[in-house]
């Protein structure tokens, strides 16, 4: 028997089992190559290159500093509010945008996903991990100013990094996938995300404190991006002590939201080739 | 090891519901405000559904579809457009799921229902060979080791840089195939990809896919409409029509009835059209032609010996003298005329808007084993004279071929056009 390695069975129904996780892992190079390529794409023909990924947070640090900074004079925590906002920005920028092309994420791979079958969660995945390289570049920002500043992030709060960034991670994809379902089938959706995704970052702290809430502020907490925001201002710029149970909430919510994200897409997955 | 079934098929069927394949896309917003302008149709609605008295307009794209591949096999998949090829394709590349029914798979399966799945045009040649190749399954440690074959097999070797936006869309057609060409799947799938490129490439392409079934001993499932590579590629095909299988069996046969169920053994009136098959005059015409047994029963393949009978409807459209038919058949490889009979309908005046059938049965007592191509001739007295006004129709090759097998009787002719009888004494 020279290659009977591989038996696939192919039935109706179809759904969630380990055998999908074995899948997505067989095919982890093509996961590396999806991320490759929209990153090697949106940099390609733009004439500032990489420095676009730092663009549009630095952009978004002057305006947001000026005029709630300055202007309005919402409370930065004790902190300058440039650093202060622009660390609410990095995490935020991260998720709106992972969140917003993750849902599109099936549409606009529609060629791709009629004709090859290949685990359709690296789609997402992918997507959400380009995201992340961006995170990286525009965090050299953050780096930047925290030496003008003079920041210096706690041992703890280095650690804590790569558990924010999972706790992103996982609310941007679980949500992503919710709707990314939901877009095969109504295509009116990614005209409505924009709008929704404006009006949660008025809900998550980025550009004001989560104090502001006073008593109230654990409801935020509901709201996994706001935990991770908090946490990272706490890690970094000293705000307030590291909160580990609102650490932890965050986290147990961005995974409910993977989990029901991941039932919905695969439960709507088989049909996606016939509707999409 | 030769005899191992790699594919086994099993009842498969596809359903899709009508309703939701219709007006584009569904709007969120819409069904929205349905829910909100009539609540209580939408809850009427979704009650019979979950009760399933719904009625629901079901379209099954494929029904009872049951076949085995055996490895290293070549199957043809043939049939019309919208008889399934494409939706069993996608059902065996897994990319939709099958409604009922089951499907054994052993081995490594590669797919290309289209050339170039996942080509960027912003992306350089190079770059999209191994995106494109991830795409179709391979690993990156296997496109790096066939790179320069896949490249000396595209010749765009000057444009590996160039974004292939930039590229014609032949070059793009040849770096496409390359790729798919250069995966080694146990089982590989193909829809229709050799429409595309030119003569000269569309050979080289198949003189590849030969290469890979005869050396390396692959399986591969082939949809196509271009019977001639599916001739040369298949050993055996499985038509399909509306659906369902209707006919499994070596590629030569499986031409035949894909053949028939083109043209269905019915005709069309087209009157006066100078096409290659169709000649005439316009004042007159067949209206259908059927190929009977005695039982009158559709069917092209009769044994030697049998009585088969052509059954042609006709108007007249112009008044004229004499009316008489004729059939010819003829080799079906050198279109040389073999045989002929020829029949007077009408001696006299033959009125316009006049119509009638006539049956001619032939019997097949002589005749060797084949396959004959049919010729049908309408006409009046003054064509058979070649002088005045020739009023005629011709039916050429439309219809049939007409298939004559062995009876199995001893001294049968099996070289040549017709038989003899004959019989042998041993002497000592």
């Amino acid at each position: 028997m020279a290659t009977s390695a591989q038996t696939t069975v192919i039935r109706p129904k179809k759904t969630l089992s380990l055998q999908d996780f074995k899948e997505i892992w067989s095919h982890r190079e093509l996961l590396y190559f999806f991320t490759w390529r929209d990153f090697k794409v949106r940099y390609k023909q733009t004439f500032i290159g990489v420095a676009w990924a730092l663009f549009q947070p630095i952009m978004s640090m002057v305006v947001f500093s000026l005029f709630f900074g300055k202007l309005a004079g919402v409370p930065s925590d004790g902190v300058p509010y440039p650093i202060f906002v622009y660390v609410g920005l990095l995490f935020w920028q991260f998720f709106s945008d992972a969140l917003n092309d993750t849902s599109n994420s099936l549409i606009s791979n529609q060629s791709i996903v009629t004709k090859v079958y290949f685990p359709r969660l690296i789609l997402p995945i992918s997507t959400v991990a380009t995201k992340l390289v961006d995170f990286g570049i525009a965090a050299v920002i953050l780096i930047g100013l925290m030496f003008y500043y003079h920041f210096v992030p706690s041992l703890e709060g280095l650690f804590l990094l790569p558990l924010l960034l999972i706790i992103t991670f996982a609310s941007a994809l679980g949500g992503g996938l919710f709707l990314a379902s939901i877009n095969v089938r109504y295509r009116d959706v990614r005209y409505i995300l924009p709008y929704f995704i404006q009006l949660l970052l008025f809900v998550t702290p980025v550009i004001y404190s989560a104090s502001i809430a006073g008593k109230y502020s654990w409801v935020l907490a509901f709201n996994p991006m706001s935990g991770v925001i908090q946490s990272a201002r706490a890690a970094f710029l000293h705000t307030a002590p590291i909160n580990w149970l609102l650490i932890t909430i965050s986290l147990v919510a961005s995974i409910m939201i993977l989990v029901v994200g991941t039932i919905v897409f695969k439960k709507t997955e088989r049909f996606f080739a016939d509707i999409i | 090891m030769k005899n191992e079934t790699v594919i086994s098929i099993k009842n498969i069927g596809k359903k899709y519901n009508i309703t939701h394949q219709q007006g584009g896309y569904v709007a969120l917003r819409d069904v929205l405000t349905n829910i909100l302008k009539s609540p209580f149709a939408f809850l009427k609605q979704k009650t019979k559904e979950v009760a399933g008295i719904a009625k629901k307009e079901e379209f099954w794209a494929l029904r009872d579809i049951n076949f085995e591949v055996k490895k290293g096999e070549v199957i043809g998949i043939i049939g019309r457009n919208g008889a399934g090829k494409s939706t069993l394709l996608k059902i065996l590349s897994q990319i939709t799921p099958p409604t009922e029914g089951e499907i054994k798979i052993n081995g490594r399966v590669g797919s290309l229902l289209e050339v170039g799945t996942g080509f960027h045009p912003e992306l350089s040649g190079r770059e999209n060979i191994f995106l494109n190749g991830a795409i179709l399954g391979m690993t990156k440690k296997e496109i790096a080791s066939k790179f320069d074959e896949i490249v000396a097999f595209s010749g765009i070797e000057k444009f590996l840089d160039t974004p292939v936006k930039r590229y014609s869309s032949g070059m793009h057609v040849r770096l496409a195939f390359s790729v798919a060409a250069h995966m080694d799947p146990d089982i590989l799938i193909i829809d229709e990809v050799l429409a595309v490129g030119d003569a000269e490439f569309q050979k080289k392409c198949l003189g590849k896919m030969d290469e890979i079934t005869k050396k390396e001993g692959r399986t591969i499932i082939f949809v196509s409409h271009n019977m001639e590579a599916i001739k040369k590629l298949c050993s055996r095909c499985i038509v399909l029509n509306k659906g369902e299988k209707v006919f499994e069996s070596d590629t030569e046969k499986a031409l035949i009835a894909y053949s028939n169920i083109q043209n269905d053994g019915k005709l069309i009136t087209n009157k006066g059209i100078f096409n290659k098959n169709r000649r005439g005059s316009g004042a007159l015409s067949f209206t259908n032609i059927e190929i009977l047994d005695t039982n009158n029963k559709d069917r092209n393949i009769f044994n030697v010996g049998e009585t088969v009978k052509f059954k042609m409807s006709y108007e007249i459209y112009d008044d004229m003298q004499g009316l008489y038919v004729f059939i010819s058949l003829n080799s079906s490889k050198t279109k040389e005329l073999l045989t002929s009979v020829k029949h007077e309908i009408k001696k006299g005046d033959v009125k316009k808007n006049e119509s009638g059938s006539v049956v001619i049965e032939v019997e097949l007592n002589s005749i060797c084993p084949g396959e004959y191509t049919l010729y049908f001739w309408l006409g009046d007295d003054d064509a058979t004279g070649q002088s005045g006004p020739i009023n005629y129709d011709v039916v050429d090759g439309m219809i049939g071929p007409l298939i004559v097998k062995p009876a199995d009787e001893k001294g049968e002719a099996t070289a040549g056009y017709f038989t003899l009888k004959s019989k042998i004494e041993i002497l000592k």
